[in-house]
């Protein structure tokens, strides 16, 4: 059998090369929304993974937190300070350099929480659509019962079972972990739904049936097989629902149950700030609301594009 | 129409069975109750004696046999913390919470309704821009940072409102338009995914030709059948609105069921979270149920599924 002529082509324009040729960059390329969305939150990924050289201050090392500096206005209002470009907290902790560093929180969070739901989501989803029948049943069963449960009351469970389990510091330790299980817990149900009907329609297709004629096991003809082929939407769900983690970390934290206070993230920044609105130190609290309200829109903007670039008939 | 319903019954049925057992194991997924009980310091008779007293030292499955028994009955035991019944505890915070979700749904609809109407009827206009704008920014504002802005403005900034508390009817503005927003978007590019199909409908075509006014084809002839799916979807909405109130509650320290579950969970009084947990869950299971007969009502193609 010879060589298939675009199969050659294809490996000597390499990898990159074929990302610009294809028709999701092209869509990206002419779609300014989802550029300036992207290198939104591109820019605010890097200055949170890099915070210790990006942040003016070190807001956690003491040496260099001086209650003399606590409460400052934002730079540009009188009494502010230049080298305090968003204020400072009661501790006198620098707000853009804690929004760094709680980003950083926040980001994790997010991401550790998507993957575990996905991986959960989709491995589920892969073996009740090719399974069908009883076992089909039984999962799409426990995912109705899931979605019956409030998703920030099942983290808050979660949450209080491992406090109650946990002396009081190892809990603190573990905080982030906690919440990835209660956050992904909560969202797997997405991916096993929509991997489960793509796989019932991949399934009777022919080179599934391929693969079972020449004796592959199950579990190739779902993993390298009918994975790939799934994965379009799966990337929707898990951009649109990395938002929705990021958000629900920040409930959570907001409502005190998520990460400590010596660890904080974007949520729990806006509920340090909260003690301080009445007082009229409105900076602690906004700023890195509006952090967090311009990250996740951004990474919304982006799976709302994805959306449609991956599938033209939605529009 | 009616296997399908009984089927769906079925189904309720049997979510709502598992759902009881789950909120009945957290009783002892966090360790001892009887421990739990009596608090640190309490010598081995003590525990013993709350161990008996409180029916621990039965069979599990008899414990939730009877625990279920007696829920189903309204009891749903005593709380740790007040040494109170839950189901007295309970009844004057739940009214709290309907009344806020009846007012945020309604609040939605009201406010939904009319701009999807409004975006669909010329689409791409500034009003079908600024309703899509409004719902992706609603998409990505926490509800407990909207509620912080709401009252860093209307009770800090202007003092026209409260800020917190559950005094009089001006407590519920603010939290009925925080918890509304976040039922908006969805309502809203429904009717207008709705209203767009409709009105490029033969019979809206012909209810114009025959001289029917512009308002009365919109609301009377095309809002009527692309409102059909809003229903239901509202009534899911709904659903989820009793879990979001937990939210909304405990940032304008609304004292319903959603802060005392809370609360609650704070102070690790089990039976007041297992029966908030059920009860939450339970107005879930019915609101979906609602909405999947609703559906499949009006749309027989649902009847299969």
């Amino acid at each position: 059998m010879s060589e298939v002529e675009g199969v050659v082509e294809g490996e000597t324009i390499g990898v990159w090369g074929r990302m610009v040729q294809s028709d999701l960059w092209y869509s990206f390329t002419h779609s300014p929304l989802a550029m300036i969305s992207a290198l939104f939150a591109l820019v605010f990924i890097l200055a949170c993974l890099f915070a210790g050289f990006v942040a003016p201050h070190d807001p956690f090392n003491l040496a260099s937190v001086s209650l003399f500096d606590s409460l400052l206005p934002p730079a540009w209002q009188d009494g502010g300070n230049i080298s305090y470009l968003l204020g400072t907290d009661d501790q006198g902790r620098d707000v853009f350099s804690t929004i760094l560093y709680g980003g950083r929180i926040s980001l994790l969070v997010g991401f550790l929480s998507v993957a575990f739901a996905a991986v959960l989501g989709i491995a589920v989803g892969l073996v009740a659509g090719y399974a069908g029948g009883i076992t089909d049943a039984i999962f799409m069963r426990i995912a109705d019962i899931q979605l019956s449960f409030p998703a920030i009351l099942i983290a808050l469970l979660i949450d209080g079972v491992f406090r109650g389990l946990l002396p009081r510091g190892l809990h603190d330790e573990v905080a982030v972990y906690v919440l990835v299980l209660s956050i992904g817990l909560s969202f797997w149900v997405q991916y096993a739904r929509t991997v489960r009907s793509s796989v019932m329609i991949e399934r009777t297709k022919e080179y599934v049936q391929a693969g079972q004629v020449i004796g592959l096991p199950p579990g190739t003809i779902l993993f390298r097989h009918i994975l790939p082929n799934v994965l379009g939407p799966v990337l929707v769900i898990a951009t649109i629902q990395l938002a929705l983690a990021i958000i629900t970390e920040a409930t959570l934290s907001f409502l005190g149950v998520g990460v400590p206070p010596t660890q904080p993230s974007l949520g729990t920044l806006i509920r340090i700030g909260n003690d301080y609105l009445f007082s009229g130190e409105w900076w602690i609290t906004i700023f890195p609301g509006i952090a967090l309200v311009l990250l996740v829109l951004s990474i919304n903007l982006l799976g709302d594009w994805l959306r449609d670039a991956l599938n033209p008939k939605l529009r | 129409m009616l296997s399908f319903i009984a089927r769906r019954l079925g189904l309720a049925a049997l979510v709502a069975l598992t759902v009881s057992a789950l909120s009945f194991g957290l009783l002892f997924l966090s360790g001892d109750p009887a421990s739990a009980i009596a608090g640190e310091g309490a010598n081995d008779a003590d525990i013993a004696a709350i161990r008996s007293f409180y029916g621990f030292d039965r069979p599990v499955i008899v414990q939730y046999g009877d625990w279920l028994w007696s829920a189903l009955h309204g009891d749903f035991g005593q709380s740790y913390y007040f040494q109170l019944p839950v189901s007295s505890l309970i009844a004057d915070r739940l009214s709290v919470t309907m009344t806020l979700g009846v007012c945020g749904i309604v609040f939605a609809l009201a406010v939904a309704i009319p701009l999807g109407v409004a975006a669909a009827v010329r689409p791409n206009s500034i009003v079908d821009r600024l309703a899509l704008f409004l719902s992706v920014v609603g998409q990505a504002m926490p509800s407990f940072w909207f509620g912080l802005l709401l009252i860093v403005l209307f009770a800090v900034k202007l003092g026209w409102l409260p800020p917190s508390g559950t005094q009089s009817w001006t407590n519920f503005v603010m939290p009925t338009v925080v918890l509304g927003y976040y039922a908006m978007p969805a309502i809203m590019r429904l009717t207008r995914a709705g209203m767009l199909e409709v009105l490029g409908a033969d019979y809206i075509r012909t209810a114009r030709a025959k001289g029917a006014g512009e308002w009365r084809v919109l609301f009377k002839h095309a809002l009527r059948n692309a409102v059909i799916p809003v229903v239901s979807l509202a009534a899911v909405q709904m659903g989820f609105m009793l879990g979001g109130s937990i939210v909304v509650e405990s940032v304008f320290a609304l004292h319903g069921a959603g802060f005392l579950a809370w609360e609650s969970i704070g102070r690790n009084d089990l039976p007041t979270v297992q029966a908030l947990i059920l009860i939450f869950s339970m107005f879930y299971i019915v609101f979906t149920f609602l909405a999947d007969i609703l559906n499949a009502w009006l749309d027989p193609r649902m009847r299969t599924g």
